[in-house]
């Protein structure tokens, strides 16, 4: 049995629960990670890709207007502002380069709100890589705009239409696709979870989100923040920013999880607030299941954070006390997300808005000075229709509920 | 798991290799599985080769897939298989019954617990569709302790380092795939050269059994005549449950023509 180059665990969560087929192709790419890892050549054209295309280094903001306390003080990353519009894309371009490291030509992705989608198929149409995309078909419907880009740039779009239609299904659906296509084909997954070694690539190749926005920080307030505040969904922009912070042990780290409708209800995408381990995807981690281990369907207005388990390295985390984890419901997260568009004229996306509006709660709970990291991991144009939709419903409803009170009111007054 | 032994020692005897028949436990329903189950004994399987319906399937086409999904839908669970598999186990001691599942139900219930209800049950091996050789410790050392073969699978693309493992890990028998990619029968089976099963047979592993893409009686005559010890079918199985639905009768008769025609080929 031939050995890993890396651990495939973070304490006993993790490791490489696959079908044996897959794992030739996992050790190839782990082969191939720690390789390009030890070469300046590999690096050099990673961090010119991600200067000169992408953007990097994304500005930090200081928010004028969002904290509701004069004490505190709320800076936002800016990987919404990242080519391709959210932190997505920094990880898919270290991945491509990879993908062309091992002499492969084609991707498999999946994608879930179609923003992994959308830096799936830039970095393929740059690098000349020819992509097919699985993505549930809930998703396919409310993230039309995502769908169309990646059409634009080149990619084959997959409805998956098993099971629940969403980001878990596209997963199965990828992984089923590379057992038979794995000679030829690189799996791009777009998270930090799923079997070894993906979870370390993709911590690798977005961890300069975290040390950018150290500097930054360090620069603007002269010493770090309080708090670093992300959205956890597999968890990518999380550790991506929390990575370069899990050392400095003054530094709270909050991961901000989908409650959906509510963790008491079913509805939501929560997995490490519900405490509930098992394997999903190839890692053994916090998931949503039933007591007989069938996975549950996930829940959120969000579609990036619609999925029922969550990265292993996050799982750790919590575990060993060095993160935090939170859930904030649909409800919160549309109103910061509709907060941050009149306070600051920047609009989120909706998964970001959950780390929004965790830092809002911090923020008018404070009572000493306190400065907040939120990583506003991409921006919302994706969810416009979406949420125009779900508000104006709500308005609606409202209308409605107040003609019935008026109603009511008005047949009171004719009884008397 | 005895009990692989002594059907490997009889049809060695009778110069002949085994044919296993795969479905789902609880597939379409409780009652008719258990129909569908004795109906592969009666038509002549060596060993039967049982599916625990799980929500997330990833080593498996669209046929298995549907057929999970029918079971979990007819409120088949775990316990539920347990209970079929025993009342097949009543109907006949000597048949090797292996389960084939993924690793979070065996999580959930705690791999001790898991495997003792599953020798309760009658279980002679288990293989875990997700469990490779890197992480199977833990899943070896409790099906041993309960008198259960732990099952691998040796792919096309397996390395010496790994056959030498799986040779002296595993028990029961080797499930040898076929070819890459996931269950069904609409991407047949590649058939292994002789010269890679006897490179397999090199190591001394448990018997070799082809499965992944059979679905006709020459594909399991072929896999025995290219060195394996008999042939493994799910998808072309399930098909036939799968195109008759709505008439139980039919779907018996024409599953029992079926097993007769590929044990025959054996």
């Amino acid at each position: 049995m031939s050995e890993l180059k890396l651990n495939p665990y973070f304490g006993q969560y993790g490791g490489m629960f696959v079908p044996q087929l897959l794992v030739p192709a996992l050790k190839q790419l782990e082969q191939a990670f720690v390789d390009a890892l030890q070469d300046p050549a590999f690096d050099a054209e990673f961090q010119q890709l991600l200067t000169e295309y992408a953007g990097r280094p994304t500005p930090l903001t200081l928010c004028r207007n969002l904290s509701p306390n004069p004490l505190v003080k709320i800076y936002m990353k800016r990987e919404d502002l990242l080519h391709g519009g959210a932190h997505k894309t920094n990880q898919v371009l270290g991945q491509a380069l990879l993908t062309k490291r091992m002499g492969k030509k084609e991707v498999i992705a999946e994608t879930g709100a179609g923003q992994h989608g959308v830096a799936t198929a830039l970095a393929c149409a740059l690098l000349g890589l020819k992509c097919r995309i699985y993505m549930g078909a809930k998703d396919i419907e409310r993230q039309q705009p995502n769908v169309f880009r990646m059409k634009l740039m080149g990619a084959t779009v997959i409805p998956v239409t098993a099971g629940s239609g969403t980001l878990k299904d596209a997963v199965n659906e990828a992984m089923r696709d590379w057992s038979a296509s794995y000679d030829t084909s690189h799996y791009m997954l777009g998270t930090a979870a799923g079997p070894h070694p993906f979870p370390t690539i993709v911590r690798e190749f977005q961890k300069m989100i975290g040390e950018e926005s150290k500097q930054q920080i360090l620069k603007a307030e002269g010493k770090l923040p309080d708090a670093v505040i992300a959205c956890v969904g597999g968890g990518s922009n999380a550790i991506g920013i929390f990575a370069d912070f899990i050392k400095e042990d003054g530094v709270r780290l909050i991961g901000v999880e989908p409650g959906g409708k509510g963790i008491n209800t079913h509805q939501h995408g929560a997995a490490l607030s519900t405490g509930s381990y098992g394997i999903l995807h190839g890692a053994f981690t916090a998931i949503m299941q039933t007591s007989d281990g069938q996975i549950e369907e996930s829940y959120s207005v969000s579609a990036g954070l619609d999925y029922p388990a969550v990265g292993p390295q996050h799982t750790h985390l919590q575990q060993t006390g060095r993160a935090e984890y939170v859930a904030i419901n649909d409800d919160e997260a549309l109103a910061a997300f509709q907060h941050l568009a009149m306070a600051e004229g920047i609009i989120p996306a909706l998964e970001s808005s959950h780390a929004l509006a965790h830092a809002l709660k911090m923020a008018a709970e404070a009572t000493e000075p306190m400065v907040l990291l939120v990583n506003l991991s991409g921006r919302g144009d994706k969810d416009l229709s979406h949420v125009h939709s779900i508000l104006t419903e709500q308005a609606a409803e409202q209308a409605t509920e107040q003609a019935t009170a008026d109603d009511a009111t008005t047949s009171k007054k004719g009884a008397h | 798991m005895q009990r692989y032994q002594q059907m490997f020692a009889r049809l060695s005897e009778q110069k002949r290799g085994a044919f296993v028949p795969f479905v789902t436990v609880g597939d379409p329903g409780p009652e008719l599985s258990f129909e569908i189950i004795k109906t592969l004994i009666d038509g002549g399987a060596d060993a039967l080769e049982l599916g625990i319906p799980f929500s997330d399937p990833i080593a498996d086409g669209p046929t298995i897939q549907n057929a999970n999904l029918r079971a979990m839908k007819a409120g088949v669970t775990p316990g539920i298989s347990f209970e079929i598999i025993r009342k097949i186990r009543e109907y006949n001691a000597d048949i090797p019954i292996g389960l084939l599942l993924y690793s979070n139900l065996v999580m959930a219930r705690g791999l001790d617990t898991f495997y003792s209800q599953a020798a309760a049950a009658g279980v002679d091996s288990v293989l875990i569709a997700d469990v490779p050789l890197h992480e199977s410790k833990m899943f070896r050392q409790a099906a041993m302790a309960h008198n259960i073969a732990p099952i691998y699978i040796v792919p096309p693309n397996v390395d010496d380092d790994d056959l030498r493992a799986i040779a002296s890990y595993g028990r029961g028998y080797t499930y040898l795939l076929s070819r890459a990619g996931v269950t069904g029968a609409e991407t047949k089976a590649a058939m292994p050269t002789a010269e890679l099963i006897a490179r397999i047979k090199a190591y001394n592993p448990a018997p070799p059994l082809l499965g992944f893409g059979i679905s006709t009686p020459a594909q399991v005559t072929d896999a025995i005549a290219s060195g394996a010890a008999g042939a493994i079918c799910g998808s072309a199985i399930v098909k036939i449950l799968e195109q008759n639905l709505e008439q139980p009768d039919k779907l018996l008769s024409e599953l029992k023509t079926f097993i007769e025609q590929m044990k025959a080929a054996s």
